[in-house]
């Protein structure tokens, strides 16, 4: 989960890692008094999870507090990406010397994070390693043994930077790697770090992701923010049918079910499983030129009634007449539940399943039992001599778009 | 012969007690797997399909006449899976399965560094096991004993797979083609694993019986990047087919979003199918688009080698 | 018994089963998906989860022979003993 850059500036915060006096408003006339209280010129920053709020005119200057409140209103009225602002951060425009970039990432390959460092901040760390690799610092640390000050000190110096700029750059870094193991991070930024013009070093910009399977543990963390279970920050907003899907997922603790539309715009309604299967059948209807109205996953041997819900959101689209359920060979998930699920589906929904369902290949699990249904509903069973490539094949061909 | 595990491996199974546990302890014992216990903390004296239950990993060991077991299958819920599993390295086992998912990965981590310093191996998390065809398999790969023998018979091709339901699939498709299977390793669908597929590769280099390898791939990750260079820095015998599933995550429209495993999420330009694709094709290892084209990549390598 | 029945599953107790308090306890302990309630000693169906049944056939086994069948709709096959 992303936070905010005015969470990830308290978290820093709150890991002693020195940030300027900013102000975080939810309205245009307090914006003037934070302005107000930092006195001199301010930065308005749009309050997104997306990037490119600069182009987009989500980042404006202000001489006066005045002109802090014109800005505020303007950018808490502008769209970016599809996304409303949750506020503006007002931030005084510090005077800075030079800037710095530092982060620690997970490496999957090493299996362990990585600390970067580079003395050429406020820009694209990928192109810095291109073009200035000499001046980017990285190493990998223990998950076991606490982090310690030489390590963050070894980085720093890769990049020839010495100095009192060391002595005052390693206790930061040391402490945002604290900050990524403690907060189950999977990207803890700052961005620039700015060397102001009085010596002094701060935060000016900080970019978070929290790893979501870690949410249970970190209620504490999220709680002191102010973020409740209910907030996915999900890169996108979830659409109705990836709503209600979910919800029917989670009224029910037997299987697994998703549902995902954004970026599907077809009329090919796929129920089909499990992660791996899905992922090879969407694109194998694709490739066979068929466009799918949606993504979805059964796993985990759903009940019947989940198989159900899916395939019933699923035929309620707009659009969607007919749906193709397909899986990899199940041994978990078995056949006969889910050839119950997609019937009822149908049945409820008043419609035949022989013209609904326009192929069915699960093989595994169950397959002699899931026969007996479909046939007694007039739907052909697939069996593994069906290959998935074919399967979708026939759906794309009984199933125009 | 096979990889990580054959006919004389013993092991256990942490949180044995489970009901997704309990199926898979019966599915191991009818292909010919040697489960020497289980372990749920406080159900002592227990039973599982005749396994005895432990409290503790130790225990299990007392009870061997102190010796180790060869692996342990953890399916523990997340929030108890590193404990489970620095049990096991610390008791001395050397192949642990990991089948339970969500598990934050700094946990992850700190589990492959404990086994790291230990000489153990962990396969998963978020993994269905292994399996060896008509010897043994470790974990719910296949399912059923009946039917883990429809789609795994002996053979000559090594499977690797970040998907488990595909592992299957695939062997499947190998055995209907009259290829068979060495030893199918289900590597897990997280963005940390214990085990990647150039990690697994001498393993196989090693193994006679095994004359090509299959792998399933996704996007997210880097690990088929560093199993394309694993392959050009090491003249392997083994030819490589890759499968890549996912290439519809490449539309501009579903940047960001993941799909399938927590593994697919893709954060820059080297995770993507396409570039992915690139990288094995240019090491050799030729990406096929179907599932049904993989016997016949595969008898085309051994025909070249031939 | 049975007004209303699932889509593909139903079942039937005998007349004389339907009240053995002892019966209705144990089929509501041993279907894993709740398909029979105790109503005060008699054995009650719950009809929305018929569907849901897995075919496990704990509730036959449970049962003295012949006082519960599970009829299978869809093939018009019962389990029984």
């Amino acid at each position: 989960m992303r936070f905010y850059e005015f969470e990830a500036r308290q978290i820093v915060e709150r890991a002693g890692i020195p940030v300027t006096k900013y102000g975080f408003v939810t309205d245009a006339a307090e914006a003037r008094k934070v302005a107000a209280d930092i006195g001199g010129p301010t930065v308005i920053k749009s309050q997104v999870l997306t990037g490119g709020r600069m182009k987009a005119g989500g980042v404006k200057f202000a001489d006066t507090p005045e002109e802090a409140e014109a800005h505020a209103a303007d950018i808490l009225e502008l769209e970016i990406g599809g996304h409303m602002p949750k506020g503006v951060l007002v931030d005084p425009k510090a005077q800075v010397k030079q800037e710095y970039y530092a982060s620690v990432v997970w490496d999957g390959t090493e299996k362990r994070p990585m600390l970067l460092f580079s003395d050429m901040g406020g820009i694209d760390i990928e192109e810095v390693a291109e073009t200035h690799p000499d001046h980017v610092g990285r190493a990998h640390f223990s998950n076991l043994i606490p982090f310690s000050d030489y390590q963050a000190k070894q980085v720093v110096a890769q990049t020839g930077v010495t100095g009192r700029q060391l002595t005052r750059i390693v206790p930061i870094l040391t402490r945002l790697a604290r900050v990524f193991q403690d907060g189950d991070m999977t990207l803890a930024e700052i961005n620039p770090l700015a060397e102001l013009e009085d010596g002094s070093f701060v935060a000016l910009d900080a970019h978070m992701e929290m790893e979501n399977e870690a949410r249970p543990r970190q209620k504490k963390l999220l709680a002191d923010l102010g973020i409740g279970d209910e907030e996915t920050r999900e890169g996108h907003e979830p659409t109705p049918f990836e709503e209600a899907v979910a919800a029917i997922d989670a009224a029910d603790h037997r299987g697994v079910i998703q549902g995902k539309d954004t970026g599907f715009h077809g009329n090919l309604g796929l129920v089909i499983g499990a992660g791996g299967g899905s992922l090879t059948l969407t694109d194998a209807v694709r490739s066979q030129g068929g466009k799918p109205a949606n993504y979805s996953e059964i796993g985990g041997n759903p009940s019947v009634a989940k198989a159900c819900g899916l395939a019933k959101e699923v035929l309620q689209k707009d659009g969607v007449e007919k749906i193709a359920v397909m899986m990899s060979i199940v041994s978990n998930t078995r056949v006969d539940i889910v050839a119950r699920g997609v019937i009822k589906a149908c049945l409820e929904l008043g419609k035949d399943p022989a013209e609904t369902i326009a192929v069915f290949r699960i093989p595994g699990a169950w397959e002699e039992e899931g026969a007996k249904i479909l046939s007694k509903y007039g739907v052909e069973f697939n069996d593994r001599t069906t290959s998935m490539w074919d399967a979708a094949g026939e759906a794309v061909e009984k199933i125009p778009s | 012969m096979s990889i990580l595990i054959n006919e004389e491996t013993t092991f256990i199974v942490q949180g044995i007690t489970g009901r997704e546990a309990v199926n898979l302890t019966r599915e191991c014992l009818d292909f010919g797997s040697k489960i020497v216990g289980g372990v749920t903390p406080g159900r002592k004296g227990r039973d599982v399909h005749g396994v005895p239950v432990f409290d503790t990993v130790e225990q299990v060991v007392e009870h061997n006449g102190g010796v180790a077991p060869d692996g342990s299958v953890v399916t523990v819920p997340p929030a108890f899976t590193k404990d489970a599993v620095l049990e096991a390295i610390a008791a001395g086992v050397k192949t642990i399965v990991i089948v339970t998912e969500r598990i934050p990965r700094r946990d992850v981590a700190q589990m492959v560094e404990f086994a790291d310093m230990h000489g153990a191996r962990i396969i998963g998390p978020n993994c269905l096991g292994i399996i060896v065809p008509g010897v043994a398999k470790m974990g719910g790969v296949g399912g059923p004993a009946k039917d883990a023998q429809k789609a795994y018979q002996p053979g000559v091709v090594g499977v690797m797979s970040r998907s488990g339901g595909m592992t299957t699939e695939i062997s499947s498709t190998l055995t209907a083609a009259g290829l068979g299977v060495s030893t199918a390793v289900s590597i897990g669908g997280d963005a940390i694993i214990g085990q990647t597929y150039a990690e697994l590769m001498p393993l196989f280099e090693a193994d006679e019986q095994t004359e090509a390898i299959v792998i399933y791939t996704e996007p997210g990750g880097r690990m088929e990047a560093q199993l394309a260079e694993w392959q050009t820095e090491n003249d392997s015998r083994l030819p490589i087919v890759a499968f890549m599933a996912g290439r519809f995550m490449d539309e501009e429209e579903m940047k960001g979003m993941s799909f399938g495993h927590a593994g697919t999420i893709v954060e820059g330009k080297e995770d993507t199918a396409t570039e992915k694709i690139q990288r094995l094709e240019a090491a050799g290892i030729p990406v096929v688009e179907r599932i049904d084209a993989i016997p016949d990549a595969v008898k085309a390598k051994l025909g070249d080698r031939a | 018994m049975s007004d209303t029945t699932g889509i593909f599953i139903d079942v039937e107790i005998s007349a004389e089963a339907a009240g053995d308090a002892e019966l209705a306890r144990r089929l509501e302990e041993v279907c894993p998906v709740d398909i029979y309630k105790d109503e005060g000693g008699r054995v009650g169906v719950v009809r929305e989860n018929l569907d849901e049944c897995v075919l496990c056939e704990l509730c036959v086994e449970a049962a003295p022979p012949g006082a519960v069948k599970v009829k299978k709709l869809y093939d018009g096959t019962t389990l029984e003993r």
